[in-house]
């Protein structure tokens, strides 16, 4: 059976991948999928603890997240649509108008 | 009575506002009605308060009146108040009296000016402030109506603003002034310090009691300091050296103006003030000392200036600052009553004179020059004759009325009480002022009435004697020149009427009596034997007549050559003397050149480069070039963002863990 260490290094990994995911890709549909292994990875965690302490608190955050997660993914497309409208194109060095 | 005291003040003070607020849309008929009246009923009132004051015993001639309380901050309490006492009485009837016949010859004068309301709301705030300076209880009143009076002179000097020398002319008249003024400050501040108060019935009564106890005695240096300050002020106000220039550039103004401001009455309050300190003079024989000589330097200078000018009213400022010396002479070697008479009887000729020369330059068309007049005796004979009158005032002959006042000074200055060798060389110096005084003025009448006109043939068919309005007040004022100074006529010669008294002596004696007992018991008395003085008063006589036939000689018969002659073989001494000592250029070389550079540097380099330069635009030149680097951080790539974030995030995880 596996531990809790188990659960909390695979949620580690899991997280560091959608980081690096997240700060080296550049296409914004690749970001999107990152932060959703990133949150999913925390949601890993959550379960575990709240499996290994026998308390609801953890699963119930872990149904919260996931509207969350779920909202902020369409709201961000739908941003990212009106993007490639103007830009034409989904590649995140192009979205520099608000630099300096 | 005394309830009405305020209202003396009040009717100018509403006149001024009247024709200043509304008077642009009144006719000339209101304007100068309403001008006229307020003057006219302040007047009316002082009568009646002349009257009540009269019939009260000699020793209690005392109103006072308090209107509010202007501030209670520390220790100072001021009263908006009035005391009026024989001194007050006097100057106030003056004020107000010849202030009047002024008002109504203006109406003539100034007919033609398009700003005629704005002449008579000046006007009438001049005679406010006046009012308020002679009538205050105290010494924070008589400083407003000393400013008031400075700011009314700035306008009225600079009336016809629209030509530069005209503001230029105020502008130095109320700068000089300033001057002035801060040296009074300091001496009320030093004041208020020794005395604890300002009002008189506080500070006079509390001198001389301290004197008596011993703490204050004669010539303490605080009250020395008090009484030379206050007199820096009188200096400036009352155009004494070394602050007299703005006086002769007055003469810009309109000529009423400079009969009532710079002959009767501002000019005056620097005598007023030293009358009305007499107990704290009296008390610091070296002030009076240094107030007597400076007198007596400025009443002889001003009268060598005044024996070359040209310009006919040039000719009466010098004769101003002149004459104003010989008051201060007398309020300096303890004559207080006698400083006043000749203040009194200055007013009546001096106002006179002005007048008359106003009439003169409106018959000449505007002309100034006395080069250009002359035979205008025929032509104008009232003006001739009331000018003749106060000449011969002013030149202290017997019946007229300069002859009592001066010679009362003159007299009283060869016994001065406190420094007798000061005072015989001080009567020396007047008295040969006395003579040039007489030759200056007879000159002027001589190039301006007798011999032939040398103006243009345009000017010679204007010549036109006056209107009524402006030769009833030169009448009268001629009256009082003569008949004014029967009101001092000195034990000497009353005896040979039927001893007759000294009217002016007794009724001023009350307000100078604590001075007298200090002097009699401190200093040598200065009697002197009854032929000393009558020596003294025949020669003051003689000087004035040897004055006048000189001037007879030179201008009269000789008049086409001499003087020219003369000026060509003096040449040197006729150069300095008629610019004036260049004491204008000396003032300009030495004060205004270094303190116009010095704001100029202030202006360029501690203004402009450092406050403006370092203590405004640095900060933002600084916020500039950190916000270009700053900015540097905001390049829009998000993933830069998110890895500033992590790392954060990070930091702060192990802070809490490993703490």
């Amino acid at each position: 059976m596996a531990g809790i260490n188990e659960y909390v290094i695979l949620s580690c990994i899991l997280f560091g991948l959608g980081s690096i995911g997240f700060l080296t890709r550049r296409n914004a549909l690749i970001l999107f999928m990152s932060v959703e292994l990133m949150l999913n990875s925390i949601n890993l965690m959550l379960v575990a603890f709240s499996a290994q302490r026998a308390d609801m608190g953890g699963q119930v955050m872990v149904l919260f997240i996931f509207a969350v997660a779920a909202a902020e993914v369409a709201v961000g497309l739908a941003i990212l649509i009106s993007l490639f409208k103007h830009i034409k194109s989904v590649d995140i060095n192009r979205f520099n108008l608000l630099k300096w | 009575m005394d309830k009405y005291i305020f209202l003396i003040p009040l009717f100018p003070l509403i006149g001024f506002l009247i024709n200043g607020l509304l008077g642009k849309r009144f006719g000339k008929g209101i304007i100068s009605f309403i001008g006229c009246m307020t003057v006219g009923f302040s007047f009316i009132v002082s009568l009646f308060i002349w009257k009540y004051l009269l019939s009260l015993e000699p020793g209690h001639r005392i109103l006072t009146q308090t209107l509010w309380k202007w501030m209670s901050v520390g220790g100072l309490s001021v009263d908006v108040s009035f005391m009026i006492d024989p001194l007050s009485m006097l100057m106030i009837l003056v004020v107000t009296g010849v202030g009047f016949l002024i008002h109504v010859y203006s109406t003539g004068y100034m007919y033609e000016d398009e700003s005629y309301w704005r002449y008579f709301a000046y006007l009438n705030m001049f005679v406010f402030f006046m009012a308020m300076l002679v009538l205050g209880g105290n010494y924070l009143v008589m400083f407003v109506g000393w400013e008031g009076v400075g700011l009314a002179s700035y306008l009225l000097i600079g009336f016809w603003y629209q030509g530069i020398d005209n503001a230029v002319a105020g502008k130095k008249a109320f700068v000089v002034n300033r001057i002035g003024d801060f040296g009074f400050v300091l001496g009320l501040f030093l004041m208020f310090w020794t005395f604890g108060s300002l009002s008189y019935l506080d500070v006079f009564p509390k001198a001389l009691e301290l004197f008596e106890q011993g703490s204050l005695p004669i010539n303490s240096p605080v009250l020395v300091a008090i009484c030379l300050l206050l007199f820096v002020g009188a200096t400036g106000k009352s155009a004494q050296i070394p602050l007299y220039i703005w006086l002769p550039d007055a003469m810009a103004g309109p000529t009423p103006v400079s009969a009532l401001i710079h002959a009767a009455t501002m000019v005056t309050a620097g005598v007023y003030m030293v009358a009305r300190t007499n107990v704290l003079y009296t008390l610091a024989p070296s002030a009076l000392l240094v107030v007597a000589s400076i007198a007596a330097a400025t009443a002889f200078f001003a009268a060598t200036m005044g024996v070359l000018q040209n310009d006919i009213k040039k000719v009466l400022a010098y004769s101003t600052v002149s004459q104003l010396g010989y008051m201060f002479i007398g309020v300096g070697v303890t004559a207080y009553w006698a400083g006043i008479f000749h203040l009194m009887t200055h007013a009546f000729f001096k106002a006179c004179l002005f007048l008359c020369s106003g009439s003169v330059i409106h018959a000449m068309s505007g002309d100034q020059d006395m080069r250009h007049m002359g035979g205008l005796a025929k032509k104008m004979p009232i003006t001739y004759i009331t000018m003749l009158f106060a000449t011969l005032a002013i030149s202290g002959l017997p019946p007229f009325a300069g002859f009592f006042s001066k010679d009362e000074i003159l007299g009283k200055a060869f016994s001065f009480p406190y420094y007798p060798m000061a005072g015989k060389i001080i009567w020396f110096i007047g008295t040969a002022g006395a003579g040039i005084t007489a030759f200056y003025m007879f000159r002027l009448i001589f190039m301006t009435f007798h011999g032939e006109f040398r103006g243009t043939k345009e000017q010679e068919h204007h010549l036109h004697e006056s209107p009524a309005n402006m030769t009833v007040p030169l009448v009268i004022l001629a009256l009082l020149s003569l008949f004014g100074g029967w009101l001092g006529i000195p034990e000497l010669i009353g005896k040979f009427f039927g001893h007759v008294p000294n009217i002016l002596e007794g009724f001023l004696e009350p307000v100078f009596e604590h001075s007298s007992n200090i002097v009699s018991q401190f200093a040598h008395h200065g009697h002197v034997a009854e032929p000393v003085e009558w020596t003294l008063m025949t020669t003051s006589v003689v000087v004035a007549i040897i004055g006048i036939s000189l001037a007879y000689y030179i201008y009269m018969v000789h008049g086409k050559e001499l003087p020219q002659k003369l000026a060509q073989k003096y040449a040197f001494h006729y150069q300095v003397i008629y610019n004036k000592y260049y004491v204008d250029e000396i003032y300009e070389f030495l004060v205004v050149l270094p303190i116009y550079y010095f704001s100029v540097f202030l202006w360029k380099v501690a203004d402009a480069f450092f406050i403006d330069g370092i203590g405004v635009n640095g900060p933002a030149w600084v916020v500039k070039r950190t916000s270009s680097i700053v900015r540097l951080v905001q390049n829009g790539y998000v993933q830069t963002y998110g890895a500033f974030m992590l790392v954060g995030m990070v930091t702060i995880l192990c802070f809490f863990i490993y703490r």
